[in-house]
């Protein structure tokens, strides 16, 4: 699925979600995610739903176009809940979905909100009984005394329903606010991270789940950094990583000990003093970790750039990739208008040549890692004609300012790209605005 | 560093810790209770910007008095910048009563240095530097009828007192968790 020699060009494919300006605060998206063979896609947003689009069967007859994303499924996956004990309310919005890999005719994924982790199965029903001759048109059940005969009901075929329905709720388990799941390449165990604990859980067993990582100090006073994002390794199914707010990475190996506060390696790069700031700690904090599907290489983003970590080596990153640095001047009106706190995501295509991840202005930035070159694209309705070619936008960091360059002061932060995800097998990636889900698929020529 | 450019970094440090401080308030009312992370992060800005004050003022004062000082002046501002360092490791309940952190964070606190010494500074100073950080609710003052409902809030939100943020100060802003 290597793109063809030269460079790759992306066309709008769909969007999805309201086109009016007045973004509803329930609407927003606050996270996305592919399934294993990229067929389903799910969404969730800050009002506790998610919603799952299915990619209809391929087009034989018209291989120019991949098929269109449909709504599949829509359902309630959080409430808003109160906690009494501390005065609090816990927030529905859905901070991570991930999905099982499919093992029967159904399928399952799991969602978490601040507190508590839900699994989710959906499943088709496409075929009724019907012909129940112990009960009336309407559901009665018949005077037994009347019936003569036993009749066994026929399957009959029906317009195709999805059904969600909630098969685990893991609740309890967190004090602090829970920012990743991952499931285990075992398929019977996932880690659920807040800030300061990672806990281990077995999707059959709700009541009970271990701790394996606690970073709490004893004297809270102490504390220096929190947990920021946690994954399971793609196929050792033993180890796991999770980055932090000083900017580090530790690998952890689950047969070293049962409590892995230890790390096995830990992956971190030393600051550079020249570009020492106020704000220094808050632009190194990672807000995503992500292995390669190869399991060779994780990236790690934090405010200003990608970085691309081999496990072998922990002194520094073997790629390092600018989404933004034209940025790096404007930190104090950042952190004043609170972007500077922006947490954006990152991803890997399918054979990890290339990573993407989102920006400002709706912009989102891809960098090839065999090719060496990156390029600026744009989320936005105006561009959002049926195949149409995305062009390449670039920000003019000062002096003068080139034809379709847009200044740094142009750009609008109100409109941040923070999810973003990649089809695990084709070049198809989905990214939120706000509150609308583009999909975009390489031209195919 | 030139004076001009001490008061600058003067001015930027008390701008940012001003607003700072206003974030970790306006944290309080967000949905979804406080954040860990995000207050983690806003009590090390305000750390760096309180260093930063602090150091830049010190060159200030150098600057500014081209005459000898007393040797008592000088020792003032080591006292004063140890003691600082001291208030951050020393140990302190995690729990407190919420008209102690209001009093802490309005600068009453005896063990809060930093607000009086520049008050004794100035006088041997000829005024060139500011009485008191004009970012920092002057030293007498007294909860108002609102901050005393406030008070009474946080007094009933103490049970467990693992996410309402009771204190201000940069030392309590994390225990309060």
């Amino acid at each position: 699925m290597a793109g063809p020699g030269g460079d790759m060009q992306w066309c709008f494919s769909q969007v999805k979600g309201a086109i009016d300006d007045d973004v509803a605060e329930a609407d927003i998206i606050s996270t996305v995610e592919f399934n294993h063979t990229g067929e389903l896609l799910a969404t969730g947003d800050k009002g506790g739903r998610v919603v799952i689009f299915q990619q209809e069967i391929e087009n034989k007859s018209q291989p120019q176009f991949r098929s269109e994303y449909n709504v599949y499924s829509t359902f309630q996956s959080h409430e808003p809940e109160f906690d009494y004990l501390k005065s609090l309310e816990i927030e529905e919005k859905i901070n991570k979905i991930r999905w099982l890999p499919q093992k029967n005719a159904a399928q399952f994924l799991l969602s978490t909100n601040d507190k508590t982790i839900k699994l989710w199965k959906i499943s088709e029903r496409d075929k009724r009984p019907e012909g129940y001759n112990l009960k009336e048109e309407d559901g009665r059940y018949k005077d037994p005394n009347t019936i003569t005969s036993l009749r066994v009901p026929v399957l009959i075929p029906m317009d195709l329903m999805v059904e969600a329905s909630p098969r685990r709720v893991f609740a309890n388990a967190h004090t602090y606010h829970i920012n990743s799941i991952s499931v285990n390449s075992d398929e019977e165990t996932y880690l659920s991270a807040d800030d300061l604990r990672i806990n281990l859980w077995n999707l059959e067993i709700t009541d009970r789940s271990f701790n394996i990582v606690d970073i709490k100090p004893a004297n809270m006073e102490e504390l220096t950094e929190v947990i920021t994002a946690a994954e399971f390794h793609p196929h050792q199914c033993n180890t796991f990583v999770y980055s932090s707010s000083k900017g580090t990475i530790r690998l952890c190996d689950m047969r070293a000990s049962a409590l892995c506060d230890k790390h096995s390696k830990l992956f971190e790069e030393p600051e550079d003093p020249s570009n020492r700031s106020f704000f220094s700690e808050i632009i190194s904090s990672i807000s995503d970790v992500k292995f390669s599907h190869n399991g060779r290489y994780m990236m790690t983003r934090d405010y200003l750039s990608v970085k691309i970590w081999d496990l072998n080596m922990e002194n520094r990153p073997v790629e390092t990739h600018q989404v933004h640095e034209y940025l790096r001047s404007k930190l104090c009106s950042l952190y004043e208008n609170d972007c500077i706190f922006d947490k954006f995501e990152c991803c890997w295509n399918g054979n990890d040549s290339v990573v993407m991840t989102g920006s400002y202005n709706n912009f989102f930035r891809m960098f090839d890692r065999g090719q060496r070159r990156d390029v600026t694209l744009e989320a936005s309705r105006e561009n959002s004609k049926p195949m149409q070619v995305l062009k390449p936008r670039k920000v003019c960091a000062g002096g003068k300012r080139k034809k379709d360059e847009i200044s740094v002061d142009s750009l609008d932060f109100n409109k941040k790209i923070l999810h973003t995800a990649w089809h695990p097998q084709d070049n198809i990636i989905a990214v939120a605005t706000t509150n609308n889900l583009y999909i975009f698929q390489d031209k195919v020529n | 560093m030139s004076a001009t450019a001490a008061m600058e970094v003067n001015a930027e440090a008390r701008r940012i810790l001003a607003v700072s401080i206003s974030k970790l308030y306006a944290s309080r009312t967000q949905r979804g209770g406080l954040r860990l992370h995000r207050s983690l992060l806003l009590s090390l800005v305000m750390r760096s910007a309180r260093d930063i004050y602090h150091s830049s003022r010190e060159i200030e004062a150098q600057l500014a008095d081209a005459e000898p000082m007393e040797a008592g002046s000088c020792s003032w501002d080591q006292m004063e910048s140890s003691e600082s360092q001291s208030e951050q490791t020393t140990a302190e309940p995690a729990v407190e009563e919420p008209d102690c952190s209001e009093k802490e964070f309005d600068g009453e606190s005896t063990e809060d240095k930093e607000n009086q010494s520049p008050a004794r500074q100035s006088r041997k100073r000829r005024g060139k530097v500011s009485a008191a950080p004009d970012f920092l609710p002057s030293k007498r003052a007294r909860l108002e009828p609102g901050e005393e409902r406030y008070a009474a809030m946080l007094g009933s939100c103490r049970a467990g007192a693992v996410e309402s943020l009771t204190a201000l100060s940069l030392n309590r802003v994390i225990p309060a968790f």
